[in-house]
């Protein structure tokens, strides 16, 4: 498992560069995971999603998938791509340290 | 990460329910990927981005051995609109949407949905007649331009 480093601490990734410790994770490293793939800036509707992807994955063991997304974090799915346009449910999920959702829809 | 796929290019050319769900399941979770996608509807394919047709795809109850009816029975009348019923209230119980919703969430994803020129001067149907998700209608050439850099999936 590779070890990379955000603000300032070391944090043990998966392949995909998802985090083993969600725990690991604290809000000032996200802004450098965001660099990383390609968000130069976190606006408060990036952290809109992160903040609720990292509530439920907390809350419920899973992260939702860009439709459940869409439906229930206040940003409708084309705002999702404009924010996160590589995949919003994986990246906000990168950048809130925590698994990637699963799901096919 | 030199193997990723980074583009696709989906052919849709069968109007059955079960013909375009699994195109569009693709088409979602590339996006998803934040792969680039470009979905090509052509043939029978033109039903789900039809305006009068693309609420109500059916499953096909004749000649599709996977579904286990009898052909005989598959061709009564109303056959057809039960299976579907049945398996749009599976799907909907999954959180799988219906294919308005579906095309209407995959187009917002950024997909471009394009119609099929030879399809459409064949069945006389103009760009009014598609949904309004629809970027434009295009001959093969054009599609072979869009598609131009990534994989091709036909279905």
């Amino acid at each position: 498992m590779p070890t990379v480093t955000y603000a300032g601490t070391d944090v043990v990734v998966n392949d995909e560069g998802f985090f083993e410790n969600p725990e690991a994770w604290t809000p000032d490293m996200a802004p450098e995971i965001a660099q990383n793939l390609g968000i130069d800036t976190l606006t408060d509707r990036h952290w809109q999603v992160i903040n609720f992807m990292r509530q439920e994955y907390l809350a419920k063991g899973t992260a939702p998938s860009v439709r459940a997304l869409g439906k229930t974090s206040g940003v409708e799915v084309k705002e999702l791509y404009q924010l996160f346009p590589k995949g919003p449910a994986k990246l906000a999920a990168m950048i809130a340290g925590i698994p990637k959702p699963i799901g096919c829809i | 990460m030199a193997d990723e796929i980074e583009k696709v290019a989906i052919v849709i050319s069968k109007g059955s329910l079960e013909g375009v769900y699994p195109a569009l399941i693709l088409a979602n979770g590339a996006r998803s990927e934040g792969i680039d996608v470009a979905l090509f509807f052509t043939f029978f394919g033109l039903e789900a981005i039809d305006r009068r047709h693309y609420e109500h795809l059916k499953v096909a109850s004749v000649g599709n051995p996977g579904l286990h009816v009898a052909t005989l029975a598959g061709g009564l009348p109303g056959v057809s609109s039960i299976v579907t019923h049945y398996m749009e209230r599976k799907m909907d119980h999954l959180d799988i949407p219906p294919i308005p919703e579906f095309l209407e969430m995959i187009a917002d994803s950024g997909a471009g949905l394009y119609g099929c020129k030879a399809t459409c001067d064949l069945f006389d149907l103009t760009k009014e007649d598609l949904i309004d998700q629809v970027e434009a209608i295009i001959t093969v050439g054009d599609f072979y331009h869009l598609a131009a850099g990534g994989q091709i999936i036909y279905t």
